[in-house]
């Protein structure tokens, strides 16, 4: 099809999907009138079940912990597919940075922001049970304070400090323990990512069992995978500097 | 026995995780040890799995959250022998796709084998679950896993133009499922299917159900590749490795029919029952008819092989969907054996077609016209023919044995019409590979055919091979590809199979029962007897029609330039108009492929709408 | 409007569709596609919310307060891992489109076809 045919075909295709789907969502309770059980159930059940006093990081670690697995893997496998399709062995720790940044005051601030978005993505991970957060929400805060470090100086700092294997081995250990906690839930009460751990007293960071445990595992597997991913994409772009050696 | 469903899923994953640990440290061929045996240890657990879910089903809740205050709290996987037969075939196919591996291609990175285990657990856990969003995120592990291995090795931009197009068409397809999701819990506030079952029924759909329903039928549709949703099929399986190609042609489009089924039967059935039903079988009917006679005509007009077979997967497919789609225990029954049985088919031939390219150095049926003669060339010779007659449903085999159940089951319900429709494309499609066998290892008809889209180069699609690879390929590349054969063939032999399989049909589609078993936690009554099952007249007629047909149509299809001048350009003329169009609808664009899912879902929808007024 | 957000949510994902079936080049259609998804967060979010009901955190408060659904935010978290995921994977692509084939346009990605 020519692209205005296309374009034409779509235009068609379009208004009958907008007719359909407006269709479908007017058919909805209307905005506010959330009335379904689940939900309902959840926070009448969660705090005493669980001992967590954030239903809904109770519900992804642990009553729908097999969905969050299966959204680890995905990072997981995605990062992978991305270091297969962008693998280049770009070995340029030891050359002079020419990304460097030299403005004095984007170094000095974003230097400072570091630590303190470090401590803060922890902060989020560590109380992710208790309060808003959690270990996918921590983990991205982490790894945003390894892209400061490339944002307040330069490639070659964040690639010393993010060395590739190390964030290889920390990543596979967060999905396995994910898997392993599960495991040991089968073999302790029979059921695949069973809470075995004493519940503990909601509202601290004593509670909820081995939501903890499942917590940690994907605040360090999305950190380490997001570190991964942002590394791949950062070396493409140093690339594209003129005068970069690329040694295989 | 209740320990086994999520291990099928964790047991991939922990050794993916492991492997990406050590993986880089290792030497090849450990990884390749530990990643075969991973995947033929969890080939047994499903394998037990399936003895064990006869006849009562096994229901593993995650976390140990079922049912509280009447209300399923969490996730569970529901394990019936359909299902968990499916997941066998994607544990046997893998074990036969890394045992190639590791003889055509030893010296790869170790992040292969971590994605084809987590792509083995994405599979499984797909074909296991029992709750929507479950089933939507291992459909996108297994989705993501496959756009990473669909990349792998890529040197060409086709490679590149199939993974783009997969991803994206694939992606919007699944936006389109979560959509779809997001309606029915606004509606139930449910996501177990069996919830959402007893939360439906008894109330006539409205929009809300039907279109979600549909959503959620156009993102399945799109990765099992129906028509209009096929287009990004044959350029990503074109360019797959072979391994890769052989998982996805085998199950992984399959899998996507088969949720439609499950999501229909588990969740939706007790409300589209009445009047209703009979729309939605025609609905899938014309769906499966539609793919499967674009596909076999597709497929009988390429030269490339691996597109001609990712054709054959679209039309097989099809047949597939059809034999879902008229909603009898039987037909369900003959759809899964088929779907056994054709994978190892299309396995093998996906395994084959990767031998030729290396070997014969390119995929083009033209360019390899004669470079396949001589006695070197008779094992894959003899693998390609034994695959076609196989694709065919020469009697004998498991596929034919599907087939009759589906032919039985069209003709009890009144879709007398459908078999011979159904033959023509199984006869035409294994037509092709039997022509290909022909035109490469016996060097039969001519070298230039102006109706087959051929690319000309003398480069293969997926990657030229390194010569270390042909050395390194030996015969011993073959040994998975017949097992799989081998496989296929023997379904047909196995006792009572059909009969089980019929019993286990009836009762997939007893969506009572299954509500009853979810949520009740009460004991599905066991079937009384086997059904008493045997082939009859019907289905040795089909099986001669269809394997006489593909012997027909392949000669046909190499000598056809060979008619009298007359007939020749008579033909040429007649067919010629309808061909060019469909294949410039087959441009390779992705903004028209998504153009065609959008304008497939709206069909849908008005067949949805239309059938509730 | 008791409908407004479910709207908002229908436009994005006809748009990003547009957008998708209309780019010309890789890295504005991945961003479409981001478009789309963000309708299905909406929709979910929008799906979840209770009039007067606060957040599903029970610290400091009692235990029966209103409060919105828990289960969509959960779901609305898996929804956009999965989107990141593939948003990264499509860049991926597209770096290597732009090496190996030097263009970034869909519709010169040609190669196969018919």
């Amino acid at each position: 099809m020519s692209r205005r045919q296309r374009l034409t075909l779509f235009s068609v295709v379009a208004l009958g999907l907008s007719g359909f789907v407006l269709w479908a969502m007017t058919d909805l309770r209307s905005f506010g009138d959330y009335a379904g059980t689940y939900g309902v159930l959840l926070n009448k059940v969660g705090v005493s079940e669980r001992h967590a006093s954030n239903v809904v990081g109770a519900i992804v670690f642990d009553f729908r912990g097999f969905d969050t697995l299966g959204e680890e893997f995905i990072l997981f496998s995605s990062v992978m597919g991305v270091a297969f399709i962008l693998r280049s062995s770009l070995k340029i720790k030891d050359q002079r940075p020419l990304d460097a940044v030299s403005n004095d005051a984007t170094r000095t601030v974003g230097g400072l922001m570091v630590p303190i978005v470090l401590i803060m993505g922890l902060w989020l991970a560590a109380y992710g049970y208790v309060t808003p957060g959690g270990g996918f929400q921590g983990g991205v805060a982490i790894a945003s304070a390894a892209v400061l470090v490339w944002t307040a100086t330069s490639y070659r700092a964040f690639a010393r400090l993010t060395p590739a294997p190390t964030l290889d081995a920390i990543e596979g250990a967060g999905a396995a323990a994910y898997v392993v906690v599960g495991l040991v839930g089968l073999g302790l009460d029979g059921a695949f990512l069973a809470n075995f751990l004493p519940l503990g007293t909601a509202g601290t960071l004593a509670s909820a069992g081995s939501i903890g445990l499942l917590n940690w595992a994907s605040a360090f597997e999305v950190a380490a995978a997001n570190i991964l991913l942002y590394r791949e994409f950062f070396q493409e772009y140093v690339q594209t500097f003129p005068g970069v050696r690329e040694e295989r | 026995m209740l320990d086994l469903p999520p291990l099928t899923v964790a047991a991939p994953l922990a050794a993916a995780a492991l492997l990406a640990v050590l993986g880089s440290h290792l030497p090849r061929h450990v990884v390749y040890l530990v990643a075969t045996a991973t995947a033929l240890g969890t080939t047994g657990i499903e394998f037990a799995q399936l003895i064990g879910s006869w006849p009562d089903g096994i229901v593993h809740w995650f976390g140990n959250w079922s049912v509280q205050h009447h209300f399923p709290v969490g996730i569970a996987f529901t394990v019936d022998p359909i299902n968990a037969s499916l997941a066998c075939v994607v544990g046997v196919l893998m074990v036969a796709a890394l045992v190639y591996s590791w003889l055509a291609i030893p010296q790869v990175s170790h992040l292969y084998h971590v994605l084809m285990l987590v792509f083995l657990a994405g599979m499984s856990g797909f074909a296991l679950s029992g709750d929507l969003f479950n089933l939507f995120v291992f459909f996108e592990l297994m989705s993501v896993t496959g756009y990473g291995l669909c990349a792998f090795r890529q040197t060409s931009s086709s490679v590149l133009q199939g993974s783009l197009n997969f991803a994206i068409v694939n992606t919007v397809g699944a936006f389109f499922i979560l959509l779809g999701i997001a309606l029915i819990y606004g509606r139930t506030g449910a996501l177990n299917l069996a919830e959402i079952a007893r939360s439906l029924s008894g109330h006539r759909p409205d929009g809300l159900v039907v279109v979600a329903f549909v959503f959620i039928m156009v993102g399945f549709l799109t990765k099992a590749g129906a028509v209009p949703f096929h287009f990004w099929l044959s350029d990503a399986y074109a360019v797959a490795a072979a391994p890769v190609g052989a998982l996805y042609a085998g199950i992984m489009s399959d899998l996507g029919y088969h949720a439609i089924a499950t999501v229909y039967s588990d969740a939706f059935a007790p409300t589209f029952a009445g009047t209703a039903t009979a729309a939605f079988r025609d609905v899938l009917i014309t769906v499966g008819v539609l793919t499967v006679v674009v596909g076999a005509v597709m497929c009988f007009l390429e030269a490339d092989i691996k597109r001609q077979l990712a054709f054959l997967v679209i039309s097989h497919g099809g047949i597939f969907l059809c034999g879902i789609g008229l909603l009898t225990g039987q037909a369900l029954a003959g759809s899964t054996l088929y779907v056994a049985a054709d994978a190892m088919m299309k396995g093998a031939l996906f395994l084959a077609a990767g031998y030729v390219v290396v070997v014969l150095g390119a995929s083009d049926e033209l360019l390899l016209r004669g470079r396949g003669r001589g006695r070197s060339h008779l094992p894959i010779a003899a693998v390609f023919t034994v695959a076609a007659l196989g694709l065919a449903a020469l009697p004998g085999f498991g596929t034919w044995l599907s087939a009759s159940l589906i032919e039985s089951s069209a003709s009890s319900v009144g879709f007398g019409w459908l078999p011979p429709v159904l033959a023509a494309g199984t006869a035409l499609t294994a037509a092709t590979i039997l022509r290909t066998a022909g035109r490469v290892f016996l060097g039969w008809g001519p070298a230039h055919d102006p109706l087959l889209t051929s690319s000309q180069a003398d480069e293969p699609t997926e990657g030229e091979p390194s010569e270390e690879e042909r050395h390194r390929l030996t015969l011993w590349a073959l040994v998975p590809t017949t097992a799989l054969l081998v496989i296929g063939f023997g379904l047909s032999f196995a006792p009572e199979l059909a009969n089980y399989a019929i019993s286990a049909g009836r009762t997939f589609l007893d969506t009572g029962s299954y509500v009853d078993e979810i949520l009740r936690g009460a004991h599905p009554v066991a079937p009384a007897r086997l059904p008493g099952y045997a082939p009859d007249a019907g289905a040795w007629a089909y099986g001669a029609a269809t394997t006489g047909g593909a012997i027909v149509l392949g000669l046909v299809g190499l000598y056809w330039q060979s008619l009298p001048a007359r007939i020749h350009r008579r033909l040429i003329a007649m067919i010629e108009g309808p061909i060019v169009f469909v294949k410039a609808l087959h441009s390779g664009r992705v903004g028209d492929m998504v153009t065609w899912l959008a304008a497939g879902a709206v069909a849908l929808c008005a067949a949805g709408a239309l059938a509730f007024r | 409007m008791a409908y407004y957000p479910f709207v908002v949510a229908a436009v994005l994902f006809i748009v990003g569709l547009y957008g998708v079936v209309s780019s010309r080049n890789y890295i504005h259609l991945a961003v479409c596609l981001t478009v789309m998804q963000s309708s299905t967060y909406l929709t979910l979010l929008a799906i979840g919310y209770v009039h007067g009901g606060t957040a599903p955190i029970y610290v400091g408060f009692p235990k029966h307060t209103r409060a919105v659904d828990p289960v969509v935010q959960a779901l609305t978290l898996t929804d956009v891992v999965v989107s990141v995921v593939v948003l990264a994977l499509i860049l991926a692509l597209t770096i290597q489109a732009h090496k190996r084939a030097g263009t970034v346009d869909p519709d010169k990605m040609t190669e196969m076809h018919g």
